[in-house]
Protein backbone atom coordinates (compact mmCIF):
# COMPACT_ATOMS: atom_id res chain seq x y z
CA UNK A 1 0.00 0.00 0.00
CA UNK A 2 2.73 2.40 0.76
CA UNK A 3 4.81 1.37 -1.98
CA UNK A 4 1.37 2.26 -4.37
CA UNK A 5 0.83 6.06 -2.78
CA UNK A 6 4.27 6.83 -2.76
CA UNK A 7 4.29 7.23 -6.38
CA UNK A 8 1.60 10.06 -6.36
CA UNK A 9 4.05 13.64 -7.35
CA UNK A 10 4.01 16.09 -4.95
CA UNK A 11 1.74 19.15 -5.64
CA UNK A 12 -1.47 19.30 -7.33
CA UNK A 13 -3.42 19.53 -10.66
CA UNK A 14 -3.64 23.60 -11.69
CA UNK A 15 -5.13 25.43 -14.71
CA UNK A 16 -2.03 24.06 -16.79
CA UNK A 17 -3.00 20.61 -16.56
CA UNK A 18 -6.97 21.40 -17.02
CA UNK A 19 -6.23 23.42 -19.77
CA UNK A 20 -3.82 21.08 -21.34
CA UNK A 21 -6.92 18.43 -21.09
CA UNK A 22 -9.38 21.02 -22.54
CA UNK A 23 -7.38 21.70 -25.41
CA UNK A 24 -6.59 18.09 -26.56
CA UNK A 25 -10.40 17.47 -26.46
CA UNK A 26 -11.15 20.12 -28.74
CA UNK A 27 -8.31 19.50 -31.33
CA UNK A 28 -9.47 15.81 -31.36
CA UNK A 29 -12.79 16.39 -32.57
CA UNK A 30 -13.51 16.22 -36.36
CA UNK A 31 -16.45 18.59 -35.61
CA UNK A 32 -14.66 21.45 -34.48
CA UNK A 33 -11.96 21.65 -37.42
CA UNK A 34 -15.19 21.43 -39.54
CA UNK A 35 -16.97 24.46 -37.80
CA UNK A 36 -14.24 26.66 -37.72
CA UNK A 37 -13.09 26.32 -41.57
CA UNK A 38 -16.66 26.86 -42.17
CA UNK A 39 -16.98 29.95 -40.40
CA UNK A 40 -14.18 31.23 -41.97
CA UNK A 41 -15.19 30.50 -45.28
CA UNK A 42 -18.93 31.44 -44.57
CA UNK A 43 -17.70 34.98 -43.30
CA UNK A 44 -15.37 35.66 -46.26
CA UNK A 45 -18.22 34.63 -48.79
CA UNK A 46 -20.63 36.98 -47.68
CA UNK A 47 -17.81 39.69 -47.70
CA UNK A 48 -17.39 38.98 -51.32
CA UNK A 49 -21.30 39.16 -51.70
CA UNK A 50 -21.40 42.57 -49.59
CA UNK A 51 -18.59 43.77 -51.79
CA UNK A 52 -20.02 43.02 -54.98
CA UNK A 53 -23.03 44.20 -54.50
CA UNK A 54 -22.14 47.47 -52.83
CA UNK A 55 -23.40 50.91 -54.89
CA UNK A 56 -23.36 53.74 -52.55
CA UNK A 57 -20.09 55.48 -51.76
CA UNK A 58 -20.60 57.09 -48.82
CA UNK A 59 -21.56 54.24 -46.77
CA UNK A 60 -19.28 52.77 -43.87
CA UNK A 61 -17.60 49.97 -46.38
CA UNK A 62 -15.68 48.44 -43.50
CA UNK A 63 -18.71 47.71 -41.77
CA UNK A 64 -20.40 46.71 -44.32
CA UNK A 65 -18.14 43.78 -45.01
CA UNK A 66 -17.86 42.98 -42.06
CA UNK A 67 -21.10 42.23 -42.00
CA UNK A 68 -19.64 38.99 -43.20
CA UNK A 69 -18.97 38.08 -39.60
CA UNK A 70 -22.88 37.53 -38.47
CA UNK A 71 -23.41 34.28 -40.04
CA UNK A 72 -19.83 33.13 -38.44
CA UNK A 73 -21.13 33.87 -34.97
CA UNK A 74 -23.75 31.71 -35.21
CA UNK A 75 -21.62 28.29 -35.90
CA UNK A 76 -18.77 29.58 -33.01
CA UNK A 77 -21.71 30.15 -30.51
CA UNK A 78 -23.11 26.92 -31.45
CA UNK A 79 -19.59 25.13 -31.05
CA UNK A 80 -19.62 26.72 -27.69
CA UNK A 81 -22.44 25.33 -26.65
CA UNK A 82 -21.13 22.07 -27.65
CA UNK A 83 -17.89 21.93 -25.41
CA UNK A 84 -20.21 22.18 -22.61
CA UNK A 85 -23.29 19.93 -24.02
CA UNK A 86 -21.38 17.39 -25.23
CA UNK A 87 -20.13 16.71 -22.30
CA UNK A 88 -23.45 15.56 -20.69
CA UNK A 89 -24.94 14.21 -23.31
CA UNK A 90 -22.17 11.74 -23.67
CA UNK A 91 -21.43 10.73 -20.38
CA UNK A 92 -17.66 12.37 -20.70
CA UNK A 93 -18.90 14.28 -17.69
CA UNK A 94 -18.00 11.82 -15.27
CA UNK A 95 -14.91 10.83 -16.60
CA UNK A 96 -13.72 14.73 -16.92
CA UNK A 97 -14.99 15.59 -13.56
CA UNK A 98 -13.38 12.32 -11.86
CA UNK A 99 -10.14 14.07 -13.30
CA UNK A 100 -10.49 17.51 -12.16
CA UNK A 101 -13.18 17.49 -8.93
CA UNK A 102 -12.61 21.03 -8.87
CA UNK A 103 -15.59 22.57 -11.21
CA UNK A 104 -14.89 26.28 -11.16
CA UNK A 105 -11.61 25.69 -12.40
CA UNK A 106 -12.72 23.28 -15.01
CA UNK A 107 -14.88 25.67 -16.46
CA UNK A 108 -12.22 28.10 -16.34
CA UNK A 109 -9.50 26.16 -18.35
CA UNK A 110 -12.60 25.44 -20.68
CA UNK A 111 -13.41 28.80 -21.46
CA UNK A 112 -9.43 29.80 -21.80
CA UNK A 113 -8.76 27.18 -23.90
CA UNK A 114 -12.25 27.73 -26.50
CA UNK A 115 -11.82 31.19 -25.65
CA UNK A 116 -8.47 31.69 -26.90
CA UNK A 117 -9.34 29.58 -30.13
CA UNK A 118 -12.13 31.15 -31.13
CA UNK A 119 -9.99 34.71 -30.96
CA UNK A 120 -7.24 33.46 -33.29
CA UNK A 121 -9.91 31.84 -35.42
CA UNK A 122 -11.84 35.36 -34.79
CA UNK A 123 -9.23 36.84 -36.01
CA UNK A 124 -7.86 35.33 -39.22
CA UNK A 125 -11.81 34.71 -39.71
CA UNK A 126 -12.51 38.83 -39.46
CA UNK A 127 -9.45 39.75 -41.52
CA UNK A 128 -10.01 37.14 -44.60
CA UNK A 129 -13.61 38.99 -44.63
CA UNK A 130 -12.13 42.48 -44.28
CA UNK A 131 -9.74 41.93 -47.13
CA UNK A 132 -11.94 39.02 -49.50
CA UNK A 133 -14.66 41.70 -49.25
CA UNK A 134 -12.23 45.05 -50.41
CA UNK A 135 -11.09 42.63 -53.30
CA UNK A 136 -14.70 42.62 -54.33
CA UNK A 137 -15.75 46.07 -54.77
CA UNK A 138 -17.14 47.15 -57.91
CA UNK A 139 -18.99 50.32 -59.01
CA UNK A 140 -15.66 52.53 -58.84
CA UNK A 141 -15.77 52.16 -55.38
CA UNK A 142 -12.40 52.78 -53.58
CA UNK A 143 -11.88 49.84 -50.71
CA UNK A 144 -10.70 51.08 -47.99
CA UNK A 145 -7.53 50.29 -46.30
CA UNK A 146 -6.08 49.06 -42.68
CA UNK A 147 -4.63 52.69 -42.99
CA UNK A 148 -7.82 54.64 -42.48
CA UNK A 149 -9.51 55.76 -39.06
CA UNK A 150 -10.40 53.19 -37.39
CA UNK A 151 -10.68 50.12 -40.14
CA UNK A 152 -8.06 48.12 -38.55
CA UNK A 153 -9.88 48.09 -34.67
CA UNK A 154 -13.13 47.56 -36.57
CA UNK A 155 -11.81 43.87 -37.89
CA UNK A 156 -9.87 43.11 -34.56
CA UNK A 157 -12.73 44.33 -32.47
CA UNK A 158 -14.97 41.79 -35.29
CA UNK A 159 -12.65 39.08 -34.80
CA UNK A 160 -13.16 39.33 -30.60
CA UNK A 161 -17.16 39.34 -31.31
CA UNK A 162 -16.57 35.59 -32.30
CA UNK A 163 -14.29 34.80 -28.94
CA UNK A 164 -17.11 36.70 -26.47
CA UNK A 165 -20.33 34.53 -28.78
CA UNK A 166 -18.44 31.86 -28.35
CA UNK A 167 -17.81 32.41 -24.62
CA UNK A 168 -22.06 32.96 -24.22
CA UNK A 169 -22.41 29.72 -25.78
CA UNK A 170 -20.40 27.81 -23.31
CA UNK A 171 -22.16 29.96 -20.95
CA UNK A 172 -25.42 28.89 -22.22
CA UNK A 173 -23.80 25.35 -22.48
CA UNK A 174 -23.00 25.11 -18.94
CA UNK A 175 -26.51 26.86 -17.48
CA UNK A 176 -28.85 24.63 -19.94
CA UNK A 177 -26.50 21.41 -20.48
CA UNK A 178 -28.94 20.35 -23.28
CA UNK A 179 -28.03 20.57 -26.56
CA UNK A 180 -30.86 21.31 -28.62
CA UNK A 181 -32.58 24.22 -25.87
CA UNK A 182 -28.84 25.59 -25.63
CA UNK A 183 -28.77 26.27 -29.14
CA UNK A 184 -32.21 27.53 -29.23
CA UNK A 185 -31.44 30.46 -26.17
CA UNK A 186 -28.40 31.43 -27.97
CA UNK A 187 -30.25 31.76 -31.44
CA UNK A 188 -32.55 33.18 -30.23
CA UNK A 189 -30.79 35.55 -27.32
CA UNK A 190 -28.20 36.46 -30.14
CA UNK A 191 -30.54 37.13 -33.29
CA UNK A 192 -34.10 36.51 -33.29
CA UNK A 193 -34.78 38.64 -30.27
CA UNK A 194 -32.50 40.96 -31.38
CA UNK A 195 -34.74 41.85 -34.54
CA UNK A 196 -38.54 41.77 -32.31
CA UNK A 197 -36.45 44.22 -29.94
CA UNK A 198 -34.55 46.14 -32.59
CA UNK A 199 -37.99 46.73 -34.64
CA UNK A 200 -39.73 47.50 -31.19
CA UNK A 201 -38.20 49.46 -28.72
CA UNK A 202 -35.20 51.28 -30.34
CA UNK A 203 -33.82 51.77 -26.59
CA UNK A 204 -32.99 48.45 -26.06
CA UNK A 205 -31.78 47.80 -29.22
CA UNK A 206 -28.30 49.42 -28.60
CA UNK A 207 -27.19 46.36 -25.98
CA UNK A 208 -28.53 43.46 -27.93
CA UNK A 209 -25.47 41.17 -29.20
CA UNK A 210 -26.10 41.75 -32.55
CA UNK A 211 -26.48 45.42 -33.01
CA UNK A 212 -23.68 45.40 -30.67
CA UNK A 213 -21.29 43.75 -33.38
CA UNK A 214 -23.13 45.56 -36.18
CA UNK A 215 -23.41 49.06 -34.90
CA UNK A 216 -20.32 49.31 -32.12
CA UNK A 217 -17.84 46.92 -32.28
CA UNK A 218 -17.80 46.91 -36.43
CA UNK A 219 -18.24 50.65 -36.83
CA UNK A 220 -15.55 52.81 -38.25
CA UNK A 221 -17.46 56.22 -37.68
CA UNK A 222 -20.47 57.34 -35.25
CA UNK A 223 -23.80 57.16 -36.70
CA UNK A 224 -25.33 60.28 -36.29
CA UNK A 225 -28.26 60.99 -34.89
CA UNK A 226 -29.00 64.49 -36.16
CA UNK A 227 -32.76 65.18 -37.09
CA UNK A 228 -34.20 61.87 -37.14
CA UNK A 229 -37.06 61.64 -34.63
CA UNK A 230 -36.61 57.31 -33.87
CA UNK A 231 -32.94 57.08 -33.43
CA UNK A 232 -31.03 54.12 -31.92
CA UNK A 233 -28.17 55.35 -30.38
CA UNK A 234 -25.49 52.86 -30.50
CA UNK A 235 -23.24 52.06 -28.26
CA UNK A 236 -19.46 53.47 -28.99
CA UNK A 237 -17.30 50.30 -29.66
CA UNK A 238 -15.06 49.95 -26.50
CA UNK A 239 -18.79 49.82 -24.54
CA UNK A 240 -19.78 48.03 -26.76
CA UNK A 241 -17.34 45.72 -26.30
CA UNK A 242 -17.69 45.80 -22.36
CA UNK A 243 -21.41 45.04 -22.66
CA UNK A 244 -20.40 41.95 -24.72
CA UNK A 245 -17.55 40.45 -22.16
CA UNK A 246 -20.17 41.35 -19.55
CA UNK A 247 -23.03 39.00 -21.09
CA UNK A 248 -20.20 36.27 -21.62
CA UNK A 249 -18.63 36.44 -18.19
CA UNK A 250 -22.28 36.31 -16.62
CA UNK A 251 -23.30 33.40 -18.74
CA UNK A 252 -20.62 31.77 -17.87
CA UNK A 253 -20.61 32.76 -13.87
CA UNK A 254 -23.63 31.55 -13.75
CA UNK A 255 -23.03 28.22 -15.42
CA UNK A 256 -20.09 27.87 -13.14
CA UNK A 257 -22.03 28.42 -9.93
CA UNK A 258 -24.83 25.68 -11.04
CA UNK A 259 -21.79 23.15 -12.60
CA UNK A 260 -21.10 23.44 -8.77
CA UNK A 261 -24.23 23.27 -7.05
CA UNK A 262 -26.08 20.44 -9.77
CA UNK A 263 -25.19 16.46 -9.91
CA UNK A 264 -23.00 15.51 -12.64
CA UNK B 1 -8.44 2.63 1.55
CA UNK B 2 -12.18 3.90 1.19
CA UNK B 3 -14.10 5.20 4.52
CA UNK B 4 -18.07 5.53 4.36
CA UNK B 5 -19.67 7.32 6.44
CA UNK B 6 -23.75 7.40 7.29
CA UNK B 7 -23.65 8.94 3.84
CA UNK B 8 -27.08 10.03 2.84
CA UNK B 9 -28.68 11.12 -0.65
CA UNK B 10 -32.08 11.62 -1.35
CA UNK B 11 -33.46 12.22 -4.82
CA UNK B 12 -36.83 14.23 -4.19
CA UNK B 13 -39.14 12.33 -1.51
CA UNK B 14 -36.83 9.11 -2.59
CA UNK B 15 -33.80 8.35 -0.32
CA UNK B 16 -31.61 6.42 -2.74
CA UNK B 17 -29.18 6.36 -0.40
CA UNK B 18 -29.69 6.08 3.63
CA UNK B 19 -26.93 6.18 6.17
CA UNK B 20 -24.76 3.96 4.50
CA UNK B 21 -21.25 3.44 6.55
CA UNK B 22 -18.54 0.93 5.32
CA UNK B 23 -14.91 0.92 4.89
CA UNK B 24 -12.83 -0.93 1.31
CA UNK B 25 -9.73 -2.47 2.88
CA UNK B 26 -6.52 -2.88 0.81
CA UNK B 27 -5.24 -5.47 -0.69
CA UNK B 28 -8.59 -7.64 -1.28
CA UNK B 29 -11.61 -7.04 -3.71
CA UNK B 30 -14.59 -5.90 -2.11
CA UNK B 31 -17.61 -6.78 -3.81
CA UNK B 32 -20.82 -4.45 -3.60
CA UNK B 33 -23.75 -6.45 -4.07
CA UNK B 34 -27.48 -5.35 -4.08
CA UNK B 35 -30.75 -5.73 -6.03
CA UNK B 36 -31.18 -3.13 -9.63
CA UNK B 37 -31.64 0.06 -7.96
CA UNK B 38 -30.76 -0.21 -4.86
CA UNK B 39 -28.12 2.45 -4.24
CA UNK B 40 -24.96 0.62 -5.92
CA UNK B 41 -24.53 3.57 -8.41
CA UNK B 42 -25.49 6.46 -6.09
CA UNK B 43 -23.38 5.21 -3.70
CA UNK B 44 -20.27 5.26 -6.09
CA UNK B 45 -21.17 8.25 -7.48
CA UNK B 46 -20.85 10.25 -4.11
CA UNK B 47 -17.92 8.64 -3.38
CA UNK B 48 -16.52 10.03 -6.43
CA UNK B 49 -18.35 13.60 -5.71
CA UNK B 50 -20.39 13.87 -8.82
CA UNK B 51 -23.04 13.95 -6.80
CA UNK B 52 -23.29 15.95 -3.33
CA UNK B 53 -24.31 13.77 -0.52
CA UNK B 54 -27.48 15.15 1.52
CA UNK B 55 -25.48 13.81 4.86
CA UNK B 56 -22.25 12.07 5.66
CA UNK B 57 -19.49 12.26 3.67
CA UNK B 58 -16.52 9.09 1.84
CA UNK B 59 -13.31 9.40 1.84
CA UNK B 60 -10.16 7.89 0.11
CA UNK B 61 -7.05 7.61 1.47
CA UNK B 62 -8.07 10.00 4.45
CA UNK B 63 -9.23 12.59 1.98
CA UNK B 64 -12.51 13.84 0.72
CA UNK B 65 -12.62 13.21 -3.44
CA UNK B 66 -12.50 16.97 -4.34
CA UNK B 67 -9.55 17.33 -2.20
CA UNK B 68 -7.31 14.75 -4.01
CA UNK B 69 -4.70 16.19 -5.24
CA UNK B 70 -4.41 14.01 -8.10
CA UNK B 71 -7.25 12.42 -8.29
CA UNK B 72 -6.51 9.78 -10.93
CA UNK B 73 -3.05 8.85 -9.69
CA UNK B 74 -5.25 8.18 -6.00
CA UNK B 75 -8.56 6.70 -7.32
CA UNK B 76 -9.42 4.96 -10.46
CA UNK B 77 -13.19 4.57 -11.53
CA UNK B 78 -15.09 3.38 -14.29
CA UNK B 79 -19.03 3.89 -13.48
CA UNK B 80 -20.24 3.47 -16.89
CA UNK B 81 -19.25 2.51 -20.33
CA UNK B 82 -19.79 5.04 -22.35
CA UNK B 83 -18.57 7.74 -20.51
CA UNK B 84 -16.59 9.59 -23.45
CA UNK B 85 -17.01 11.03 -26.49
CA UNK B 86 -18.15 9.22 -29.11
CA UNK B 87 -16.64 11.37 -31.99
CA UNK B 88 -13.18 11.27 -30.32
CA UNK B 89 -10.59 8.14 -30.49
CA UNK B 90 -9.76 6.16 -26.91
CA UNK B 91 -6.46 7.27 -27.48
CA UNK B 92 -7.36 10.79 -27.51
CA UNK B 93 -9.94 10.17 -24.71
CA UNK B 94 -6.75 8.80 -22.98
CA UNK B 95 -4.44 11.24 -23.84
CA UNK B 96 -6.56 14.03 -22.74
CA UNK B 97 -7.33 12.18 -18.80
CA UNK B 98 -3.76 11.80 -18.81
CA UNK B 99 -2.72 15.45 -19.21
CA UNK B 100 -5.23 16.39 -16.36
CA UNK B 101 -3.14 14.30 -13.79
CA UNK B 102 0.17 15.22 -15.16
CA UNK B 103 0.51 11.76 -16.04
CA UNK B 104 3.38 10.70 -18.96
CA UNK B 105 1.59 10.04 -22.46
CA UNK B 106 3.75 6.68 -22.43
CA UNK B 107 0.96 4.99 -19.80
CA UNK B 108 -1.67 6.10 -22.63
CA UNK B 109 -0.47 3.37 -24.68
CA UNK B 110 0.48 0.79 -21.88
CA UNK B 111 -3.00 0.77 -20.72
CA UNK B 112 -4.74 0.50 -23.91
CA UNK B 113 -2.25 -2.72 -24.41
CA UNK B 114 -3.24 -3.53 -21.40
CA UNK B 115 -6.84 -3.88 -21.79
CA UNK B 116 -6.49 -5.18 -25.47
CA UNK B 117 -7.35 -2.11 -27.43
CA UNK B 118 -4.75 -1.23 -28.84
CA UNK B 119 -5.47 -2.26 -32.34
CA UNK B 120 -8.71 -0.37 -31.72
CA UNK B 121 -7.49 3.05 -30.27
CA UNK B 122 -7.24 5.01 -33.32
CA UNK B 123 -11.22 4.31 -34.30
CA UNK B 124 -13.73 7.16 -33.13
CA UNK B 125 -14.65 5.69 -29.84
CA UNK B 126 -18.46 5.74 -30.76
CA UNK B 127 -17.85 2.40 -32.78
CA UNK B 128 -16.88 0.66 -29.75
CA UNK B 129 -18.98 -2.49 -28.92
CA UNK B 130 -20.65 -2.16 -25.49
CA UNK B 131 -17.64 -4.69 -24.20
CA UNK B 132 -14.61 -2.48 -26.27
CA UNK B 133 -15.58 0.29 -24.63
CA UNK B 134 -15.82 -1.16 -21.17
CA UNK B 135 -12.39 -1.98 -21.83
CA UNK B 136 -11.82 1.57 -22.50
CA UNK B 137 -13.20 2.43 -19.34
CA UNK B 138 -11.44 -0.20 -17.22
CA UNK B 139 -8.18 1.55 -19.22
CA UNK B 140 -9.43 5.09 -17.97
CA UNK B 141 -9.29 3.90 -14.46
CA UNK B 142 -6.28 2.51 -14.67
CA UNK B 143 -4.32 5.44 -16.07
CA UNK B 144 -2.74 6.61 -13.09
CA UNK B 145 -2.45 3.35 -11.50
CA UNK B 146 -3.86 4.12 -8.71
CA UNK B 147 -3.89 2.72 -5.04
CA UNK B 148 -7.75 2.76 -4.92
CA UNK B 149 -10.09 1.31 -7.94
CA UNK B 150 -14.09 1.72 -8.02
CA UNK B 151 -15.95 -0.15 -10.51
CA UNK B 152 -19.54 -0.35 -11.20
CA UNK B 153 -20.82 -3.40 -13.13
CA UNK B 154 -17.63 -3.79 -14.88
CA UNK B 155 -18.71 -7.37 -16.31
CA UNK B 156 -21.23 -5.61 -18.31
CA UNK B 157 -20.81 -6.38 -21.95
CA UNK B 158 -17.93 -8.41 -21.76
CA UNK B 159 -17.71 -11.92 -23.32
CA UNK B 160 -17.06 -15.08 -21.24
CA UNK B 161 -12.89 -14.36 -22.10
CA UNK B 162 -13.32 -11.03 -21.20
CA UNK B 163 -15.11 -11.20 -18.13
CA UNK B 164 -12.34 -14.04 -17.05
CA UNK B 165 -9.34 -11.59 -17.77
CA UNK B 166 -11.10 -9.00 -15.90
CA UNK B 167 -11.21 -11.37 -13.08
CA UNK B 168 -7.64 -12.24 -13.56
CA UNK B 169 -6.91 -8.71 -13.76
CA UNK B 170 -8.97 -7.20 -10.35
CA UNK B 171 -7.57 -9.84 -8.12
CA UNK B 172 -3.63 -9.40 -9.44
CA UNK B 173 -4.22 -5.49 -8.63
CA UNK B 174 -5.77 -6.46 -5.34
CA UNK B 175 -2.90 -8.45 -4.83
CA UNK B 176 -0.89 -5.90 -5.59
CA UNK B 177 -2.55 -3.87 -2.41
CA UNK B 178 -4.97 -2.05 -3.56
CA UNK B 179 -7.94 -1.31 -2.91
CA UNK B 180 -11.03 -2.78 -4.76
CA UNK B 181 -14.17 -2.16 -4.78
CA UNK B 182 -16.20 -3.99 -7.87
CA UNK B 183 -20.48 -3.56 -7.58
CA UNK B 184 -22.53 -6.24 -9.59
CA UNK B 185 -26.07 -7.56 -9.21
CA UNK B 186 -25.01 -10.79 -9.90
CA UNK B 187 -23.62 -13.00 -6.56
CA UNK B 188 -22.41 -15.51 -8.55
CA UNK B 189 -20.00 -13.30 -10.44
CA UNK B 190 -19.18 -11.43 -7.14
CA UNK B 191 -18.55 -15.02 -5.41
CA UNK B 192 -15.97 -15.82 -8.28
CA UNK B 193 -14.36 -12.38 -7.27
CA UNK B 194 -14.36 -10.87 -4.04
CA UNK B 195 -13.72 -11.57 -0.36
CA UNK B 196 -15.55 -9.47 1.04
CA UNK B 197 -18.69 -8.29 0.60
CA UNK B 198 -20.92 -4.43 1.08
CA UNK B 199 -24.56 -5.98 0.22
CA UNK B 200 -27.17 -2.89 0.43
CA UNK B 201 -31.10 -3.26 -0.12
CA UNK B 202 -32.87 0.26 -0.87
CA UNK B 203 -29.95 2.42 0.10
CA UNK B 204 -29.26 0.65 3.14
CA UNK B 205 -26.40 -1.56 4.29
CA UNK B 206 -27.71 -5.10 4.75
CA UNK B 207 -24.39 -6.78 5.47
CA UNK B 208 -20.72 -5.87 5.85
CA UNK B 209 -18.88 -9.47 5.71
CA UNK B 210 -16.19 -11.68 3.90
CA UNK B 211 -18.23 -14.12 1.54
CA UNK B 212 -17.15 -17.05 3.38
CA UNK B 213 -18.86 -15.94 6.55
CA UNK B 214 -22.33 -14.75 4.40
CA UNK B 215 -22.58 -18.58 2.83
CA UNK B 216 -21.94 -20.03 5.98
CA UNK B 217 -25.85 -19.12 6.71
CA UNK B 218 -27.31 -20.64 3.87
CA UNK B 219 -27.19 -23.76 1.33
CA UNK B 220 -25.62 -21.33 -1.17
CA UNK B 221 -24.52 -18.07 -1.60
CA UNK B 222 -27.11 -17.70 -3.82
CA UNK B 223 -29.99 -18.20 -1.26
CA UNK B 224 -27.91 -16.04 1.36
CA UNK B 225 -28.50 -13.01 -1.13
CA UNK B 226 -31.99 -13.41 -1.64
CA UNK B 227 -32.37 -13.91 2.13
CA UNK B 228 -30.94 -10.86 2.80
CA UNK B 229 -32.44 -8.78 -0.22
CA UNK B 230 -35.17 -10.20 -0.89
CA UNK B 231 -37.05 -10.39 2.37
CA UNK B 232 -35.27 -7.25 3.33
CA UNK B 233 -34.19 -8.95 6.56
CA UNK B 234 -31.94 -7.28 8.51
CA UNK B 235 -28.56 -8.30 8.81
CA UNK B 236 -25.38 -7.44 11.06
CA UNK B 237 -22.05 -8.66 9.75
CA UNK B 238 -20.21 -10.08 13.07
CA UNK B 239 -16.74 -10.40 12.31
CA UNK B 240 -16.78 -6.82 11.10
CA UNK B 241 -17.70 -5.64 14.05
CA UNK B 242 -19.59 -3.20 12.72
CA UNK B 243 -22.38 -1.14 15.32
CA UNK B 244 -24.79 -0.06 13.29
CA UNK B 245 -28.23 -1.82 14.00
CA UNK B 246 -30.22 -2.37 11.04
CA UNK B 247 -33.01 -3.34 12.60
CA UNK B 248 -36.60 -1.74 12.50
CA UNK B 249 -38.90 -1.35 9.80
CA UNK B 250 -37.99 0.11 6.60
CA UNK B 251 -38.73 4.15 6.66
CA UNK B 252 -42.59 4.49 5.50
CA UNK B 253 -42.97 6.45 2.62
CA UNK B 254 -46.42 7.43 1.34
CA UNK B 255 -47.69 9.77 -0.64
CA UNK B 256 -49.98 12.75 0.04
CA UNK B 257 -53.46 11.61 -0.35
CA UNK B 258 -52.88 7.98 -1.18
CA UNK B 259 -54.66 5.56 0.67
Amino acid sequence: MSALTGRVPAGHYRFRQVARMEWIKLRTLRSTWWALAITAAGGAVMAVAIGLNTISRSADLTNNVLAGVIPGLLLIGVLGVLVMTTEHTSGMIRATLAAIPRRPLLLAAKAGVFGAMALAVGEAAAFLAFFAGRAAFRHGISAPSLTQPGVLQAIVLAGASYCLIGLLGLGLGAIIRHTAAAIAVLVAGVFVIGMIIGAAAHGLAAYLPVFIIGNSLTATKPQSCAGAAQCVHFLSPWAGLTVLSLYAAVALAIGGWLLVRRDA
Amino acid sequence: MIEVRDLTKRYGSTLAVDALSFDVRPGMVTGFLGPNGSGKSTTMRLILGLDAPDAGQARIGGRRYRDLRWPLREAGALLEAKAFHPGRSAHAHLRALAASNGIDRRRVDEVLDLVGLAGAARKRAGKLSLGMAQRLGIAAALLGDPPVLLLDEPVNGLDPAGIHWIRDLLRSLAGQGRAVFVSSHLISEIALLAEHLVVIGQGRLLADTSVAELSAGATSLEEAFLQLTGASTDYRGQATGFSRTTSGAWPAYRKEGSS
